[in-house]
């Protein structure tokens, strides 16, 4: 059974490897012959290989073509216009002010979407991890927000809640000053007095109940017994949430910190749409979108997107090395 | 299911020693409990108004303060299919189930035997290759945008669904080769090898032993994957025009405002939101496992 079927296996990369079995099984320490041996661990390769070789395909070539284009001088608006410029481009994007901008505001929107999801999100768990009347449907509730497509719900902020005229938000001001009897209550342009506050804001609300479902998560994962333990020596609430509950969230806090940051830093739709990058709110994404899809300077947004990638690579090492920690008790097979 | 018997953990554990929980302590739960309720609708409100104004008229939509006790009609509903003389949301709505659908299928088809190579039967430096997977998806998808665009250009694959299928395949295979994996690696390889002993042929394992175990946990990474593949916008709105455009990238067009059109727009934003929200509700459970990449189980 495992000469024949292996032998199919180095060609055609279909799961139907035998896990091992018979005499060869697990066979890669046992010398039993080169050949063999090679063979065989290429039958433990071979359902790897569609996978593997797809996402390169995928998503590092276009990145080596990323690196060419970057270092031409290319606008399409003037095809034969198009030359070597070595490293010209990077030297334009670097000094582009527009584009030092779109960093920071890469950045800060990251940081303090992330941020505020993150603790907003351990409190609502904590308020969560807790028995009282209609629980599952305000758990139901709060994911809500999380399910909702991220244009609609930029679409939905922008003109349904942040309209300076009839949105929700200016109504209900309006409405509760009749109430109190002001009048001529405040009703603020939101997304032209506060422009990136108001993309965080549509960005918090849909990524602060991703952030409590994981740890709320993490919250039931808790030793019951250890915490009544500390209970019975007459720890207080507060001691058990410093010295059990949290450390024991750590993971669960820098899992959703990394997702939410990979997500975030990545985002065009909610940019796109509630501002369309205007009022300094552009972050890397939509700047390099539009230097390529408007401005058809494919030559610099290329180069912008290898900064970016170099900016990724660093900050991915950095968060690897924490997801590995996270990972490591548990995948230790 | 599984929320109830967790929440049903500490208070077991109070009734244990019911002499602890003194009375001021249940004033105070009840208190925390009604600040969740308020809490959780304020994040639910404009959610509920969304679906609330989608029911609204136009001119009753738009008024500051708002009408909440307007007349419910289904004008928008009518507008937004196409009654208007508008764009039909139908080829995108499609469009948007044909790529969700068939890029999940071929992801799962790619992720599931590669975990398996990284978990039930490794290859060697299995943790490194999973690690190269998950690595990919910091790669930010805007820098390769170009280069994809350039290569639609001339392969003729602009506004071509199948481009889309593509990109949204290894979009979400990083993350779902992780997620099958730490599925997989729960299956015990004790059992395996019982079950090679026993004469038990591959198929026989996968179907008998590994799916029991793994499925509910594939079943959170196809979740997972078709949200994100319903949700994407930037690859939709560069890559495809008419015949492609999926629902997202049919939204775009109302960003700028045009007139009264809050009630449309309302509507529009609920039916595309639904599928997500339907699958998303009914599988809470596996919604987390799903978004943890399975470190939550």
């Amino acid at each position: 059974m495992t000469a024949t079927s292996t032998s199919t296996e180095a060609t055609d990369p279909a799961p139907e490897s035998p896990p091992g079995g018979g005499s060869s099984g697990r066979g890669r320490k046992s010398a039993e012959g080169g050949g063999a041996r090679r063979l065989s661990r290429w039958s433990t390769r071979a359902p790897l290989l569609p996978a593997l070789v797809f996402l390169i395909v995928m998503t590092q070539l276009p990145f080596v073509a990323t690196l060419v284009i970057s270092l031409f001088d290319w606008n399409s608006l003037y095809p034969d216009a198009r030359e070597f410029s070595g490293l010209g481009n990077y030297g334009t994007v670097l000094s582009d002010e527009a584009m030092r901008g779109s960093v920071l505001n890469t950045v800060l929107l990251t940081a303090t979407v992330v941020i505020v999801s993150l603790a907003l999100g351990l409190a609502i768990a904590l308020l969560l991890d807790r028995k009282f009347r209609g629980r599952g449907l305000v758990r139901t509730m709060m994911i809500a927000p999380f399910l909702i497509v991220p244009v609609a719900a930029a679409l939905l902020w922008k003109h349904v809640l942040y309209n300076p005229e009839y949105g929700l938000f200016n109504g209900a001001i309006n409405w509760l000053a009749s109430l109190v009897g002001v009048e001529d209550p405040v009703q603020p342009d939101w997304v032209s007095e506060m422009p990136l506050v108001a993309v965080q804001a549509s960005l918090i609300w849909q990524w602060t109940p991703f952030m409590m479902l994981i740890l709320l998560a993490g919250l039931q994962s808790r030793p019951l017994d250890v915490i009544e333990a500390a209970r019975i020596d007459g720890a207080s609430n507060w001691q058990i949430f410093r010295y059990i509950t949290l450390p024991h969230l750590r993971r669960y806090l820098e899992l959703g910190g990394l997702l939410g940051s990979i997500y975030v830093v990545q985002n065009f739709d909610a940019v796109y749409t509630i501002t369309r990058g205007g009022l300094d709110t552009a972050n890397l994404p939509y700047t390099i979108y539009e230097t390529f899809y408007q401005a058809h300077e494919y030559g610099l947004a290329s180069a912008a997107g290898v900064l970016v990638v170099i900016g990724s690579i660093i900050l991915a090492t950095f968060a690897l090395r924490v997801v590995s920690s996270l990972f490591s008790e548990e995948a230790s097979r | 299911m599984s929320t109830a018997t967790v929440t049903r953990k500490p208070r077991g554990a109070d009734k244990v020693r019911p002499d602890l929980r003194t009375r001021s302590q249940r004033r105070r739960n009840a208190a925390l409990g009604l600040l969740a309720w308020a809490v959780a609708l304020m994040f639910f409100l404009p959610v509920a108004w969304m679906v609330l104004t989608s029911f609204h008229a136009e001119a009753d939509a738009a008024t500051n303060p708002p009408s909440l006790t307007a007349p419910l009609t289904l004008d928008s509903y009518r507008e937004f299919f196409g009654a208007g003389g508008g764009a039909s949301p139908w080829p995108p709505l499609l469009n948007s189930v044909g790529a969700s659908l068939i890029s999940t299928a071929l992801v799962l088809l790619l992720a599931i035997p590669a975990a398996y190579a990284l978990a039930i039967r490794p290859v060697e430096k299995w943790r490194d290759v999973l690690f190269f997977f998950l690595s990919t998806k910091m790669l930010p998808v805007v820098a390769g945008l170009l280069p994809i665009y350039l290569f639609a250009r001339n392969a003729g694959m602009l506004d071509n669904i199948w481009l889309l299928i593509l990109l949204y395949t290894s979009m979400n295979l990083p993350i779902a080769v992780w997620m099958t994996h730490s599925f997989l690696a729960e299956v015990p390889v004790s059992l395996i090898e019982a079950a090679q002993l026993d004469g038990a042929k591959l198929w026989t394992i996968l179907l008998r032993v590994i799916a029991p175990i793994a499925g509910p946990g594939i079943a959170a990474t196809a979740l997972i994957c078709f949200i994100f593949s319903w949700n994407e916008m930037l690859f939709a709105r560069v890559l495809t025009g008419v015949t492609a455009q999926t629902a997202p990238a049919f939204l775009t067009m109302f960003i700028t405002s045009q007139g009264l059109f809050l009630a449309q727009l309302c509507a529009a934003s609920f039916i595309i939101s639904l599928p997500v929200l339907a699958a998303g509700f009914a599988a809470q459970d596996k919604l987390v496992q799903g978004l943890s990449l399975g470190a939550v189980k």
